[in-house]
């Protein structure tokens, strides 16, 4: 169980990472119609989930948020994957059945601490099958290696 | 993974192209959080009715299209709209109408009409050690903490795939072991006084969900023998703001004879004593609102339940609502048909209390005035109403909701929090 990383639903993703200060609610939390974070009291409201990696250390709150997550991912609005430190079948869910429905599905992963805290907001990084995070390489290859924290 | 004729026989699509689907949903859940079994559920609560877009219909069509009908007694969670009052919708006409869609199909997979978020008022609420598969936080954390029954914190999408299989991963809160609690609170330092107070309940609950997130917290050093009410309300507010599936109350819980009882002989990880700054600092940031005026007052989130009522009754009792204030109380059918046998429903409607049942006023677009503050008790609706609804609101104890929605204006008895 405590083999880390460990994937909780299969999937491959890409994309710039929006690692969350605070746990996050997708019901009543995200916008799934365009992916923006609408909690109010969350310190990152504005922000938007959409095509992000999505670094958060447990989900919160409401059992709507698999319905959530589904609408986001039907409507192209959602991260293309979430990494957290603890389950959330909550979001497992969301993802499981958009495989499910829509032959459509973001990987969700459990990471290592010293893997999550080194994922900082802004960073590319690819997430692959077996639930390894890689940065992307880019103009500033070999620049970008080294964990931000 | 263990699975039973039965299952297999559901994997393989023998049972239909729903309960293929239904059962495959339930394994891969049980294959992505580790767990090699499966246990027998007796009845479901189900939060998928809840219209949130296309995808919700989607899934719907694809059970109902494979003959999707559920193995045990299953009710349903609120709609996204008073479907006996649709005049009450202030929503787009499309959505309304795929809401109503979408309420429909599950009652064709044979889910019991309730469209309440409070299962545990209606008859035949499970019994003590019995497992059950239930969605919407609140309900979850009642049924756990309250009755005693057993249930993970089920949420969309699984909840009708038990229903439809009668089946759930064997873990979490369905275990004996994982029903203790980690993290103790004290509440030494709070004065008998204010947890002598109502309001105090809810309050308390969004302390206990920041501080215990998603482990099991046992609440040491309040009066026991505490209403269902109150521990609901603390229950809501802590599956709010935290994750929170099950606590224990010290002299309340059925799990909780002792405080040793409730943490399963181990010393907790952690143990935090509740201040009044801390309590000041929860009922702060429930209040978001700057000064503007009155336009609601918003009761029942959770959906009130009869013995709310009979307080409300006879706080409100020969007085009028303001005409420029809408007092809404959130409550499930099986309640209004109590209340209008005693009476208690004409009472309020004459005194110009509104009566929102199927759905709650946090989520639905039901409210004539978003731009005013809005008052509740509830910490529930303080926490999510400001996202959902664009809404400004104050939270305060039932009587100053009341009176304010009286007045026409915020009244608060800033003494309650004050000299404590």
């Amino acid at each position: 169980m405590s083999e880390r990383p460990r994937v909780l639903v299969e999937g491959t993703g890409s994309g710039e990472v929006l690692s969350l200060q605070e746990p996050l609610s997708f019901w009543g939390g995200v916008d799934a119609a365009t992916g923006e974070i609408i909690d109010r009291r969350h310190p990152q409201v504005g922000h938007t989930v959409a095509g992000r990696v999505l670094v958060m250390a447990s989900g919160r709150g409401s059992s709507s948020s698999s319905s959530v997550l589904l609408e986001a991912i039907r409507n192209g609005s959602a991260p293309v994957a979430i990494l957290t430190l603890e389950p959330d079948e909550i979001l497992s869910l969301g993802a499981i059945v958009a495989a499910e429905v829509y032959g459509r599905s973001i990987p969700v992963v459990l990471l290592d601490e010293a893997t999550f805290r080194g994922l900082m907001t802004g960073d590319h990084v690819t997430v692959g099958e077996d639930g390894s995070v890689k940065r992307q390489s880019g103009p500033c290859d070999g620049l970008d290696d080294t964990p931000g924290g | 993974m263990d699975l039973s004729a039965e299952d297999r026989q559901r994997l393989a699509g023998d049972a239909g192209p729903a309960a293929q689907l239904a059962m495959r949903i339930v394994v891969r859940l049980a294959e992505s959080m580790g767990v090699g079994r499966l246990l027998d559920i007796t009845g479901a609560h189900v939060d998928s009715c809840l219209y949130h877009g296309q995808s919700g219909l989607d899934f719907a069509g694809r059970l109902l299209d494979g003959g999707a009908s559920v193995a045990v007694p299953t009710t349903l969670n609120v709609a996204s709209m008073d479907l006996a009052h649709p005049e009450l919708f202030r929503g787009d006409e499309e959505q309304g109408r795929s809401a109503r869609c979408l309420a429909g199909m599950y009652e064709q997979m044979g889910c019991q009409p309730t469209w309440t978020c409070a299962p545990y008022h209606l008859e035949n609420r499970p019994s003590f050690g019995e497992n059950v598969a239930w969605a919407e936080s609140n309900a979850i954390v009642f049924a756990n903490s309250v009755l005693g029954a057993r249930t993970a914190r089920y949420g969309d999408l699984i909840d009708i795939s038990a229903a439809i299989t009668g089946r759930v991963p064997a873990a979490g809160l369905h275990l004996d072991e994982n029903r203790h609690a980690t993290i103790q609170l004290g509440m030494s330092h709070v004065p008998p006084d204010l947890m002598n107070l109502d309001q105090m309940y809810p309050v308390l609950g969004t302390v206990v969900g920041a501080v215990a997130g998603s482990r099991i917290p046992v609440i040491e050093g309040l009066p026991p023998g505490q209403s269902e009410d109150r521990l609901r309300a603390l229950g809501a507010g802590a599956a709010s703001s935290g994750s929170v599936g099950m606590f224990h109350a010290v002299g309340s819980t059925p799990e909780a004879p002792t405080l040793e009882a409730a943490l399963g002989g181990r010393a907790p990880a952690e143990v935090v004593e509740v201040s009044i700054g801390d309590l000041r600092a929860a009922r702060d940031s429930l209040c978001t609102a700057n000064g503007k005026g009155l336009a609601s007052v918003c009761l029942g989130t959770p959906h009130y339940s009869i013995e709310e009522f009979r307080t409300l009754v006879s706080l409100i009792e020969g007085r009028h609502v303001h005409p420029e204030v809408a007092l809404y109380v959130s409550t499930g059918r099986a309640v209004v048909a109590e209340l209008e046998l005693r009476g208690w429903a004409d009472a309020l409607r004459s005194a110009g209390v509104t009566l929102v049942v199927d759905t709650c006023t946090y989520m639905s677009p039901v409210l004539a005035d978003t731009d005013g503050t809005a008052m509740t008790d509830s910490a529930k609706w303080a926490w999510y109403a400001p996202g959902n609804l664009g809404v400004d609101v104050i939270f305060a104890g039932t009587a100053e909701c009341v009176d304010s929605a009286i007045a026409g204006r915020v009244l608060l008895d800033n003494q309650v929090w004050a000299d404590v």
